[in-house]
Order: structure tokens, then C-alpha cells, then sequence
């Protein structure tokens, strides 16, 4: 009878005095300063030493020649077209994956049906399997000697070998990153918000316009930015499907390690560096958005411990 | 603006792994403006009961009808019930006066009335709910009474026929609970919305309700006003869950009811049967001439009164008693009790 009501106090008291407590580190907890310091100093030395250092090296390298030698790798015609051809797979990928994660997580955490649990586990697939199985997979299908060779063949089709191959491996392998996201968050939204909406009228299009996509925008749009990284730095699907033909069917990645197979330094570091470029820019501009938008919140725990 | 609830013998049922609990051929009228309460254990039906009104659940069989109409064929979204949920569910991104407003600024242009006057009617709402000054707040920077007032003004801003509220007081304390109460009576009594608010506190039911219905396993036991169910309860689930009471082993002969062969002045209208005996611990009176004999097994202080957990001889049974707070016994202590009222349910 009264169970909810005698709990509630307990609930209450999470938002104040516990937080305090949180804050202020009880002392059982709190190290000793030596060994703080150590970890501290571990920590540091780890990022130095395996991200900090070789994001370093690859702009020294690219730059070691000097400027004009790292525009000219970059405006060889060859580079060019790769740098445009990687643009265009995550232009392709990116948007695909968004709506292909959106609709999976959508059916994973608003229904039950059956093979639910399947789904989920295969959702990981391409985080688990080899990238260049994967693009194996692609040639088995779709390749000459492949399920569906002779009749692409037959109707002049081109697909391994040729952007679509590209596309349909990077698609594979950068699958879950939106989905990943997506899942356990809407997960533990519930459908609450959406039936509220409908109650007051809401049609399904705008329900989704109005009350989950702002509810999940964070998590997608990390998901999407994680999944448009991977898009233009996968190597090993792509490089199986590719065909490695200069000019044509070379993205980034392939093409750097070319250039770094002929022992042309300056270049691979070069288009590297436009690489790693890309990937910080993502990252910054996640951050940039982040801390723009993201409404600064009051601690708020009732509202997490409200759904079972 | 006040419509009539009609639900006809719906059922539901579920597979388990969907986790709500099932109906099995459920029927209540809600007079209009009436203010109806569904009361009962979890599991016993009462949220799905709701979901079905409202649209968001749909009945394996059976009908619901708001006045003449009939809404079982009707969607969630032209059946216009104000829903207001036990977690509040507002808009996060949206302030106070956003999320009054939701449910007009969704319209499509033709019904949709002008900014100004959906402006109006958000602060009027925010105004009846009492949280004038917090409209460009979030719900993040709101207490847990303050959201479900929200909640409320939300619901009622797009002139639903109805409203339906599921455990509307069930996520906060004690105090504000009871402080939610008068006043969601108050707002009911004004607006004179047909209400059903579902709640598995008795004391939430019995004391805001017109009427109370009361649920177990999908069916519904009794539905009376609070003075029916609490004085004259129909079933012994409906005793035992409504206030508090004792049972006793107990048989019907002469037209009277019988504690191991002692004749009580209680009439029944059952023969020759045996069955249980309810009471409840106000409705014991310690007598000092004719009565059962029985010993104090135990005491304790309950507000205003004492409780006494006593046993009576002959091993009939424990039964808690209520004592004025003057007089306070010891274990071991011997006394005589009467019963001066109580139900008799048959076995079987």
C-alpha cells in the first residue's frame, strides 16, 4: 500500500546530501598523493606516447619536405581523385547508415518480436568480424566468379571492383556505430514520451520529428560522426573489394599505403595528414556542437531512476 | 464538456514477455464529471484497463464508448483523452509553456487556433496549476509535484473529453501527495472533466474518488462509492485489500455467525456454512461483562491509537484490535472482546 510512498524519501535524498558526498570523496576512497600522482603521470605518458606523438609525427613527416612539396602531393591528380572518391563513399555510407541505425535501433527498442536478441548480435557482426572477410564476403557475392557474377555480367553491372563495391563494404563495416549508439539510450527512454504525444494528437511523423529525434540527437549525431570517420578511414574491406585501381578505385587510405609502398614519404604522410585531419575536425566538431547546444542540465536524478 | 465512459466486457490478453497484466471481461460506467478510481494490487489490470480507454492499448474484444460514441475503432489521436503518465513524460527540450502548448502548436494550420491565443490558453493552464513565473523553465529544473502539474496542464489544454491518469501521484512523497490530492479534486470539481485515475493506494482512492473500483486479476471486484467498498465490501479480496482487518475461521447457523461455537450478535444471511470472518480493528470493543476471552499477545502506538494484537482462547485465532491511546496493556494481560461488526464470506 504505502511501499512507494515510504521509498520516495529515499529517492529524494539521492539528489542532495548523496551528491554532496560524491563531490566532497569520502576519505576510504580518496589515494594516497604519491599514488595519484603516479597514475596521473602513467596516464599522461600513455596518451603522449600512442596518440599524442604519432598524430605529431605524421605532421612532421607531411610538412618535413616543406609546403609547397606537401600542396603538390596533395593536387597530384591521383590524390585528388582518391581524396573525392573517399568523400564520396562516406557521403554515400554515412546517410544510409544513419537511416539503416535509426530503423534498427527504432525496432529494437520500441517492439518485441521474434529474433530480436538475433538482431542485436548481428548488429556487432562487422564490429567482430575481420574487415577483410567482410570485403571477401562482397566479392563472393558479387564478383566475377561470384553468386551473382554472371548475372551482373549479363546486364552490365559493375559492382566489385567499382564505386558501389566500395560503397556496400563501407556500408558493412560502419553499420553499427549509429545503432550502437542508439539502442541503449532508446532503450531506456521508453515509449512514454511518444504516447504522450500521441494522446495529444501528435501523427506518427510528427511525434518522431517532435519528441524522439530531439530526445536521441546526441547519441546520434556521435554515432554519425563516429560512423563518417570510419567511412573514410576504413582500409581492409575496401582494399579487397577496390581493386587498387590508381585514379579510379583508390581512396585515402589505400592510395597512402601506395604511396608509402614506393617509398614516397612526403606524399603518404601528406595525404595522411589530410586523413587524420579529417578525423580531428570530426572530433571537433562534436565537441564544438556539444558544448554549443547541449542545454546545461540540473542534476536531475529522479528523472534517471524513474524507469525500472 | 463532461462525457460518459462506457467500457463493455473488454478482454486482453498479453504474451509474457510484453509484461503487463491481462483483462478478463471487464465492464464500468463513469457517470459524466464523475471522478472514478481504479484501485488494486499490481498485476491486477488496472493500467491496461487505462491504456485500453485511452487508445494506447488495443482490447482483444469488447467496446468503449464515450458518451454515444463509439472510440474502440478510434486511434489514440482522435479519441482526445488527456493522459497524464506516473513519470510525468514531458519534453525534456521543451520549457513549461512548450509543452502546455504541444498538443495545439501540433495541429494541423486549418484547426490550429492563432499563436497569441495558444499563448493565452498555455498561461491560462499554467496559471490553473499554479506555476504562473516558471513557464520558460525546463522540466529538469522543476520539483517532482510541480512536473506532474505540468503534466496535467499539458493534458488539458487540448479540451480533452476525458481524462485519464495513471498513478498520477505514484512517483512522489508523502507529503506532496497528499497535497496533489485536494488539489487535482479541486481542478476536477472546476473543469468537470469525466476522470479515471488509476492508483494502488487506498487511502488515495477512498479519499479523492466519487466512486472506486476495485480490481483483481484482470476482473473487477466491486465498484461502489468509498463508503461501499470500505463498509461493505463485496468479495474477501476486496475486505483484506481495503483497510485493514482480521480473519477468523467462522460458521453460519441460526442466521447468525459463529466463532468456535460462540454465538456472535452479528446476523447473516448465509445457512449452515462454513467461511471466514473479517474484522477490522475499530469495529472490536473491549467489553467487561458477556464476551470472547483473550490475552494481549502484543502492543504498538499507531498515530492517534494504540493497536493490540491479541489471541483469543482456545486457540480461535489472532485478531488486531484498536485500543484508545489512555489505555495501554501488557503482554499477558486478559481481556474480553466483542465484535461489533464485521463481514462473513463463505468458503468457496
Amino acid at each position: 500500500m504505502s511501499n512507494v510512498a515510504g521509498l520516495e524519501p529515499g529517492l529524494e535524498g539521492a539528489c542532495g546530501p548523496r551528491a554532496k558526498m560524491r563531490a566532497m570523496q569520502p576519505p576510504a576512497t580518496r589515494e594516497a598523493p604519491w599514488l595519484a600522482a603516479m597514475l596521473i603521470a602513467i596516464a599522461l605518458t600513455f596518451l603522449a606516447l600512442f596518440l599524442v606523438m604519432p598524430l605529431v609525427v605524421v605532421f612532421v613527416e607531411a610538412l618535413g619536405a616543406g609546403l609547397s612539396a606537401y600542396v603538390a602531393a596533395l593536387s597530384e591528380p591521383d590524390a585528388r581523385a582518391a581524396i573525392g572518391l573517399s568523400l564520396t563513399v562516406a557521403a554515400i555510407a554515412v546517410p544510409l547508415n544513419l537511416v539503416f541505425g535509426l530503423m534498427a535501433s527504432w525496432a529494437v527498442a520500441k517492439f518485441a518480436f521474434p529474433g530480436k536478441s538475433l538482431l542485436v548480435t548481428l548488429i556487432d557482426l562487422p564490429l567482430s568480424v575481420s574487415p577483410v572477410v567482410a570485403g571477401l564476403i562482397y566479392v563472393l557475392l558479387f564478383g566475377a566468379q561470384g553468386l551473382l557474377g554472371p548475372f551482373l555480367i549479363r546486364h552490365h553491372i559493375e559492382i566489385v571492383f567499382a564505386l558501389p563495391g566500395i560503397v556496400l563494404a563501407t556500408v558493412f563495416v560502419t553499420f553499427p556505430f549509429v545503432a550502437r549508439e542508439l539502442i541503449p539510450l532508446m532503450e531506456d527512454l521508453g515509449n512514454g514520451d511518444e504516447e504522450v504525444a500521441l494522446t495529444l494528437g501528435a501523427t506518427g511523423f510528427q511525434v518522431f520529428m517532435r519528441v524522439t529525434l530531439p530526445n536521441i540527437r546526441w547519441a546520434l549525431l556521435t554515432g554519425v560522426l563516429l560512423c563518417n570517420a570510419r567511412a573514410m578511414g576504413e582500409f581492409g574491406a575496401v582494399s579487397v573489394v577496390s581493386g587498387h585501381i590508381r585514379g579510379l578505385t583508390d581512396t585515402m587510405p589505400l592510395y597512402i599505403e601506395i604511396l608509402y609502398n614506393e617509398y614516397n614519404g612526403v606524399a603518404a604522410f601528406a595525404v595522411a595528414s589530410l586523413l587524420a585531419g579529417l578525423a580531428l575536425a570530426t572530433l571537433a566538431a562534436k565537441a564544438l556542437l556539444e558544448f554549443v547546444f547541449r542545454p546545461r542540465d540540473v542534476e536531475d536524478p529522479v528523472q534517471r531512476v524513474r524507469r525500472p | 464538456m463532461t462525457t460518459p465512459i462506457s467500457v463493455r466486457d473488454i478482454v486482453k490478453s498479453f504474451t509474457p514477455t510484453q509484461g503487463r497484466a491481462a483483462l478478463n471481461g471487464v465492464s464500468l460506467d463513469v457517470a459524466s464529471g464523475e471522478l472514478m478510481a481504479l484501485l488494486g494490487p499490481s498485476g491486477s489490470g488496472k493500467t491496461t484497463l487505462l491504456r485500453i480507454i485511452a487508445g494506447l492499448e488495443i482490447a482483444d474484444s469488447g467496446t468503449v464508448h464515450f458518451g454515444s460514441e463509439d472510440a474502440s475503432a478510434k486511434t489514440v489521436q482522435e479519441r482526445r483523452v488527456g493522459f497524464v503518465f506516473q513519470n510525468y513524460a514531458l519534453f525534456k527540450h521543451l520549457t513549461v509553456e512548450e509543452n502546455v502548448s504541444f498538443g495545439l502548436e501540433i495541429r494541423p494550420a486549418a484547426r490550429r487556433p492563432p499563436a497569441a491565443e495558444i499563448r493565452r490558453r498555455a498561461r491560462e493552464l499554467i496559471e490553473l496549476v499554479q506555476l504562473a513565473g516558471l513557464e520558460k523553465r525546463r522540466p529538469t529544473q522543476l520539483s517532482g509535484g510541480q512536473r506532474q502539474r505540468v503534466a496535467l496542464a499539458r493534458a488539458l489544454a487540448v479540451e480533452p473529453k476525458v481524462l485519464l491518469l495513471d498513478e498520477p501521484f505514484g512517483a512522489l512523497d508523502a507529503k506532496v501527495r497528499r497535497d496533489l490530492r485536494h488539489w487535482l479534486r479541486a481542478i476536477c470539481t472546476r473543469t468537470g472533466h469525466t476522470t479515471i485515475f488509476v492508483t494502488h493506494d487506498q487511502d488515495e482512492a477512498l479519499e479523492l474518488a466519487d466512486r472506486v473500483a476495485v480490481l483483481s486479476g484482470g476482473r473487477i471486484e466491486q465498484v461502489g462509492t468509498p463508503d461501499e467498498v470500505y463498509d461493505h465490501p463485496a468479495t474477501p479480496f476486496v475486505h483484506s485489500f481495503i483497510g485493514e482487518a482480521s480473519t477468523l475461521s467462522a460458521e453460519a447457523r441460526e442466521g447468525r455467525i459463529h466463532i468456535g461455537g460462540h454465538a456472535l450478535h452479528l446476523p447473516t444471511p448465509h445457512e449452515d456454512v462454513r467461511g471466514t470472518f473479517f474484522v477490522r480493528p475499530q469495529d472490536v470493543a473491549i467489553s467487561d461483562a458477556a464476551g470472547l476471552d483473550a490475552e494481549i499477545v502484543a502492543m504498538r502506538r499507531t498515530g492517534a491509537t494504540r493497536r493490540a494484537e491479541i489471541a483469543l482462547a482456545a486457540d480461535l485465532g489472532h485478531v488486531e484490535i484498536e485500543v484508545p491511546a489512555a489505555i495501554n496493556f501488557r503482554p499477558g494481560d486478559r481481556i474480553k472482546v466483542r465484535f461489533v461488526r464485521g463481514s462473513f464470506f463463505p468458503d468457496g
